[in-house]
């Protein structure tokens, strides 16, 4: 291994990268309109507002008004009181204004918490809105717990003090940079490497490689080398743009570095044992496709993989991309550099097998 | 002079196809050898096995002392190679081609003077993808030079070149003969390897078909020397009759075979005290085209001939 060729491949190859257009703009543009686009996603869904109409069928007694005004005020949700008569069919009028989150509370209620008996208010949610329903009936729930609880005399004595996981309360787009650092590490050396192993194959420009000193290894490394290197860019303005931006909270911690060096080191070995195997650019091209596009989506870079069903959960941890940003995660937020040290080792080996097939797989020259 | 190539025996099969098949031939250092054939001779996988690029099935190969397969790394450092249309990195420059290829090798080439020894100076800064055929070609002329290579393998180096761009790569070969160095070159264009060429050799359906000077080849392998006139059918036969010489025709051109030196004044004598009418005259000789097209051709049709006969 000779560092001064090693030095001049990475001199060249980056020269030449720097005056692609297209490449400078996936690796590096592209990622920070992601996180543009997702952060005005996310900043709209930062303080959700759920509207819950109400239906007091128990003629505004007191009990009925101060239940609808505890719920109001638990500030999880919106209260909208609704006129009985103007509605008519309430379930029916529900689904017509197509926000269907209500409540009723029937007649009779201020009597049966005055006289302590039995009777259920009504909640209706739509199934198919996960977090409105849950949030709608957890909300319903906690105040007729109150109520309850008053009208048996007691008083609460636990009380709830909310906080996110790590060092502080997390936003979504929190999660969302990880991810896209991850995103970066796979989808500009993997697809470069499987375009570049391919073309420079059918180009024979391998073969005029193989007719100088410079040798399999040290053409590979420099291009690791480059990938790193580029990493680090792409996550640096990342960062910076997601927390100047939209004030994304991220600790910066020197534990994240390995990462940033073994993910690219995975995936361009990765990209040049897909190339090396295919036998035109354009297989190339699909096998890169079907190696990137599930890692795209189920290792947690757009949606978190707590979110899956166990079958998917199962698939996530085989796929190396999870490691990377599940650590990157440990690291940036929750400050779990034991966890991050178990992904950092199931990437690194990785990593390094990949490297020695990748090393083993491409060949200069011809039998 | 001791020989920069020695190939014999040589045979590369790929499954039952003996591409190449019992080769043998010497390249003297110092000299421009052309390494001839039709398309699918042989002749890409034969430089190929020489440059170290593929592994042959049998016989022995040496280039420089070296054996191409298992001594590829140090033999590389000693040879320059020409792919037949050049490629590089599609956005590094001529200039930082060059620079590059210095460190690979280890040495330390001035690019301004590369690029002026293949007149491509005014291009020093212009990324590979803008260069033209001829262009790309001198630029991997330079970077074959960056070694200081003693044996250069030039693989169709004008392929697809216009005439100016060719001959400006002649120009470079023959310095690179004057420099003292050994240059293999492969190549479609006869007039090419008859113009630069000290040493010749046709390969054919893997085979060695002819070898030597190209007079050496004409000598042996075309026809003699003609006197073409242009006169009608009866002077043929009036010449036929009266000298015993072949004669053939063709839209009102004869050619007369001359099997000696004197043959020239015999049959303009005869055909001045023929009375017949003629006009323009003057010799004609084979070029090393007319006898690669003639033995290609020959050799084309008995093997048509051998897969009729039952």
């Amino acid at each position: 291994m000779n560092p001064r060729r090693v030095a001049a491949d990475f001199g060249v190859f980056s020269r030449g990268y720097l005056r692609n257009p297209f490449g400078l703009f996936f690796s590096l543009i592209f990622p920070l309109i992601l996180i543009g686009i997702f952060g005005l996603i996310y900043s709209n869904s930062a303080a959700p507002t759920i509207t819950v109409y109400a239906e007091n069928l128990d003629h505004q007694s007191n009990a009925s008004v101060a239940f609808l005004a505890a719920l109001n005020g638990t500030g999880a949700v919106t209260v909208q009181v609704i006129d009985p008569s103007v509605v008519g069919n309430f379930s029916q009028w529900l689904g017509q204004n197509g926000d269907p989150a209500g409540l009723v509370i029937p007649a009779g209620f201020g009597a049966a918490y005055a006289n302590k008996t039995p009777l259920n208010v009504t909640v209706f949610v739509n199934p198919e809105d996960q977090l409105s329903s849950g949030v709608t009936e957890g909300s319903v729930q906690g105040v007729a717990n109150a109520f309850n609880l008053r009208a048996a005399g007691g008083r609460p004595f636990i009380g709830v003090h909310a906080n996110g996981l790590g060092s502080t309360l997390f936003n979504n787009i929190d999660y969302l940079i990880p991810g896209l650092i991850g995103f970066t590490i796979v989808t500009s050396p993997m697809f470069a490497m499987v375009e570049i192993s391919s073309t420079y194959k059918k180009e024979r420009l391998f073969r005029q490689l193989s007719l100088t000193p410079l040798t399999k290894g040290e053409w590979l490394l420099s291009k690791i080398l480059f990938y790193i290197a580029l990493t680090f860019v792409s996550a640096a303005m990342m960062i910076g743009f997601g927390t100047v931006v939209f004030h994304a909270h991220v600790t910066l911690n020197i534990a994240v570095l390995p990462f940033l060096f073994v993910g690219p080191l995975f995936f361009v070995s990765l990209g040049m044992l897909a190339g090396s195997v295919a036998k035109t650019p354009e297989s190339a091209g699909v096998i890169g496709n079907i190696i990137t596009f599930p890692m795209m989506f189920l290792s947690g870079t757009f949606f978190p993989v707590s979110s899956f069903s166990p079958a998917l959960k199962t698939f996530a941890h085989i796929l190396p991309l999870f490691y990377v940003i599940d650590g990157m995660n440990q690291v940036l937020l929750f400050g779990n550099l034991g966890r991050a040290a178990v992904d950092l080792a199931i990437v690194f080996v990785g990593a390094s097998l990949l490297f020695v097939a990748a090393i083993v797989a491409f060949k200069w020259r011809d039998e | 002079m001791s020989d920069a190539i020695r190939v014999r025996g040589l045979v590369k099969r790929y499954g039952e196809l003996a591409a190449v098949d019992g080769v043998d031939f010497s390249v003297p250092s110092g000299q421009v050898f052309a390494f001839l054939g039709p398309n699918g001779a042989g002749k890409t996988t034969t430089v190929e096995i020489l440059e170290g690029l593929r592994r042959r099935t049998d016989g022995e190969v040496s280039v420089l002392g070296l054996d191409p397969w298992s001594q590829g790394r140090e033999l590389h450092q000693q040879i320059g190679v020409i792919p037949q249309e050049f490629r590089f990195f599609e956005k590094t420059r001529p200039a930082e081609a060059i620079r590059y290829y210095g460190v690979l090798f280890g040495t330390h080439p001035d690019p301004t003077e590369m690029l002026a020894r293949v007149k491509l100076s005014d291009k020093a800064e212009a990324n590979f993808d803008t260069l033209s055929g001829g262009q790309k070609q001198k630029l991997g002329l330079a970077l074959a030079l960056v070694s200081e290579p003693k044996v250069l393998f030039l693989d169709e180096p004008t392929t697809g070149l216009d005439p100016s761009a060719r001959r400006g790569i002649w120009e470079v070969i023959r310095n690179l003969r004057s420099e003292g160095r050994t240059v293999f070159l492969t190549t479609h264009y006869l007039e090419e390897a008859e113009l630069l060429a000290d040493q010749v050799a046709i390969i054919h359906h893997g085979k060695i078909i002819a070898e030597g000077t190209s007079s050496d080849i004409i000598t042996a392998h075309g026809r003699p020397e003609r006197l073409r006139v242009d006169g009608p059918p009866s002077l043929a036969d009036y010449l036929r009759s009266n000298l015993q010489v072949p004669v053939t025709t063709d839209r009102g051109t004869l050619e007369i075979e001359l099997r000696t030196p004197h043959d020239a004044l015999r049959v303009l004598t005869a055909i001045e005290e023929s009375g017949i009418p003629w006009k323009d005259f003057g010799t004609v000789h084979d070029t090393l085209e007319d006898v690669f097209i003639q033995m290609v051709g020959q050799m084309d049709e008995g093997e048509v001939a051998a897969r009729r006969s039952p």
